[in-house]
């Protein structure tokens, strides 16, 4: 971020600073400034989200399609049913989710399953036919394979075939993991721990890569001070 | 030095106080950082396709760069987004742009106005950033239709029909790919949905501790190209030919992980020379 | 009929939402749209409520003075106070953008960044080549993890091709990786349509509360 190292933004970036150390110190032990910096956090954040969801999604898919639908209602032209129709997809979708707030009586918490249920079943509906495309069909697809290439594609290939239908027999729980089916889900088990021990290596990376961020922060900060005092 | 303070030695290096292993890796990635090293960064098959996918593409056509991180996988990613914005942009390039992570909406925004201010680029001539929607499941869904059903407007509150680079635009198909930066699970959705369904060609740039899952659907060809992390970051701002924060990150990832190595080694033999001991003692 | 109703409702719209998928007619796509759309906007509330429930909890804290109730009265003024600037001065409002760059952007980063001296320190304590499975997992993420660094080219650039570090990772990337996590997917394939399937014929109805409804 270049920005002139004027006092305010020195000021800002400070802050930054000192709650990103704040953080850092847990390391050692918890303390006071780490507890600070955390639920000054979760304040924030959630302050963030509801700013967020009113700008960027309420008003734009209730609030103002219900007042344009609702007046278009009281101005002549357009026909009734139309109307009516347009105000229905309105209303309905914002009393559902009003009926979620019923979780918290007692007496009418029975009312907030049906949003619930309309949920699930949209969720569920898309799901299913998709994720058994896309993660099991084309999956098994692609495991039919082509001996053809060089020597270490016609390895790999093979090692592809073997080695997801032993991890699939490593998953079979429904019979006794013995003889043919002992031997098969073994080599499915070395097959999954080189793929997580693959993944392990990637995790490191990952996460020193976050700290490369911070550490390049505290010293862009150390820079904009010295540049603000030497100036 | 007698057998048994030897050992009590091993056993004394596997029970060290973690915060000396702390202090260990805060060393040894803060200091690299005060130098430049410059370690050769060699280019991988699967970020190859993305970048020549992007490069072939003639000037003035749309790509959809939906971004899902947010301040907590920034490090990682947003090196990689301005890489990928940087490259749009100096072909020429359209972007629509989505942020359906919910922390991530301002950061977002703040690093495609960044960049397309570098290029002189324009909002709503040549790039258009929706903003956000919750449930990015359902909005993936919804985009495979119509952009305008979850987005009636973009992120500054503009109808998408008054926008210029919106006419005629109308779903994914009007889109030549997908460039999906992800930090969540949400990089399924895109598959499933947006690949699955609508058969958008789609790739992922996803944090390095999701990219090994990735793989398979690289191999099956449900995705052309995956970024991992900030080493596919590095790689990709090496074809732009602009050497930034990634480039330089992988001087200090190769120390860390060459001391991480080494602890884990160290962990080992002390291990194995405590049990050894233990085995003899008869313990 | 407090637990039928919902259960025909699951059933019903799930239903629709699996046909539609084979049926190419424009009124199957409008309503599938509208639909969409509507679950966008249930889950607007539902995520007020899960922030109600925060304000909820601290203000609890607060007004029966537990322990650190000073630290619930910081999270309740850093909530409202956001949520004010946010909502009456807009998301493009300065002092908004400030409290996003210079405060939470950070401090997120930074609570994400201690992982990485976790990982090296459980690396350090608990990664033991005990058995042959974590031998081998061991040395798979020891060569990746110098593999697809520099360090690992310049480390083994003279050796033949097929030895070199970022070779093997790659491989180990493109073969025994690739053949574990399809059959994980494979699985979670399996496992999404089967629990998709309870769910909207009503055998799954843990979603209903504790009592399954009555």
């Amino acid at each position: 971020m270049t920005e002139s190292a004027n006092l305010i933004t020195i000021l800002w970036y400070t802050l930054a600073a000192f709650l990103t150390l704040a953080i850092f110190s847990f390391l050692y032990k918890d303390n006071p400034f780490y507890r600070l910096a955390e639920h000054l956090i979760v304040g924030i954040s959630a302050g963030y989200w509801i700013a967020v969801l009113y700008h960027t999604s309420l008003k734009d898919l209730w609030l103002e399609p219900m007042a344009r639908n609702f007046s278009s209602l009281f101005t002549p032209g357009g026909t009734v049913l139309q109307e009516i129709g347009l105000v229905i997809t309105n209303v309905v979708p914002g009393i559902l989710g009003l009926m979620m707030f019923m979780r918290f009586s007692s007496k009418l918490a029975w009312l907030s399953r049906w949003p619930i249920a309309f949920y699930l079943a949209i969720t569920a509906g898309v799901a299913l036919p998709l994720y058994l495309q896309s993660f099991t069909v084309r999956q098994m697809q692609a495991s039919m394979i082509n001996l053809s290439g060089s020597v270490r594609d016609i390895i790999g290939d093979i090692i592809i075939i073997t080695g997801t239908i032993s991890g699939l027999a490593y998953f079979y729980f429904s019979m006794e993991h013995k003889g043919m089916i002992g031997g098969v889900a073994k080599v499915g088990i070395w097959i999954l721990m080189i793929g997580f021990g693959a993944t392990f290596g990637y995790t490191v990376m990952s996460r020193i890569s976050l700290l490369i961020g911070r550490f390049d922060f505290l010293i862009e900060w150390l820079r904009l001070l010295t540049s603000y005092a030497t100036s | 030095m007698n057998d048994s303070s030897k050992i009590s030695l091993w056993e004394k290096i596997m029970q060290v106080d973690r915060r000396w292993i702390y202090l260990t890796i805060g060393i040894f990635v803060f200091l690299p950082l005060l130098f430049k090293i410059g370690l050769p960064i060699f280019i991988t098959k699967e970020v190859q396709a993305v970048y020549d996918r992007v490069d072939a593409l003639p000037p003035g056509t749309l790509v959809m760069i939906p971004c899902e991180y947010d301040p907590a996988t920034m490090a990682e990613l947003r090196p990689l987004a301005h890489a990928l914005f940087r490259h749009c942009f100096s072909k020429n390039l359209k972007i629509i742009a989505t942020a359906l992570q919910i922390e991530g909406v301002t950061l977002v925004k703040d690093d495609l106005t960044l960049i397309a201010a570098e290029y002189g680029k324009k909002h709503g001539e040549d790039y258009v950033f929706l903003g956000y929607k919750p449930y990015p499941a359902i909005v993936i869904l919804n985009m495979g239709e119509n952009f305008r059903k979850p987005f009636p407007r973009d992120y500054y509150g503009n109808e998408l029909d008054s926008l210029p680079m919106m006419q005629g635009v109308i779903n994914y198909s009007s889109c030549a790919l997908i460039i999906n930066i992800n930090a969540t699970s949400g990089a399924d959705y895109w598959i499933n949905y947006a690949n699955g369904r609508y058969k958008a060609p789609l790739a992922l740039g996803v944090t390095a501790v999701m990219a090994t899952d990735y793989y398979t659907f690289l191999a099956s060809g449900q995705i052309f190209g995956l970024i991992g992390g900030l080493k596919g970051a590095a790689e990709y701002e090496k074809m732009i030919g602009q050497s930034g924060r990634a480039a330089r990150a992988m001087d200090v990832q190769s120390i860390a992980h060459s001391v991480i190595v080494i602890l884990i080694i160290i962990g080992n033999i002390a291990y194995f020379v405590s049990r050894g001991k233990m085995r003899g003692d008869g313990r | 009929m407090r637990r039928e109703i919902p259960l025909l409702i699951v059933f019903m719209f799930g239903l629709f939402m699996i046909v539609q998928f084979f049926v190419p007619h424009r009124s199957f796509a409008y309503f599938y749209q509208e639909f969409n759309n509507w679950t966008i906007i249930i889950g607007i509330f539902t995520m007020v409520i899960g922030i109600g429930s925060l304000i909820s909890v601290h203000a609890g804290k607060i007004k029966h003075k537990k322990s650190g109730w000073w630290y619930s009265l910081v999270t309740i003024v850093a909530l409202f106070g956001m949520s004010g600037v946010g909502l009456i001065g807009g998301m493009e409002n300065d002092l908004f953008l400030h409290l996003y760059r210079y405060g939470l952007s950070p401090v997120t980063a930074t609570m994400f960044s201690l992982l990485a001296f976790f990982i090296a320190s459980a690396a350090y304590r608990a990664f033991r080549a005990r058995t042959v499975v974590a031998t081998l997992l061991l040395a798979s993420a020891v060569i990746v993890m110098l593999g697809r660094v520099p360090i690992g080219e310049l480390m083994t650039s003279w050796l033949p091709g097929w030895l070199q570090l970022q070779n093997i990772a790659d491989f180990l990337l493109e073969a025994p990786n690739v053949a574990a996590k399809r059959a994980i997917y494979i699985g979670v394939g399996l496992g999404v349509a089967a629990v998709s399937l309870k769910i909207i014929l009503g055998i799954e109805r843990t979603w209903l509360g504790g009592d399954g409804g009555r």
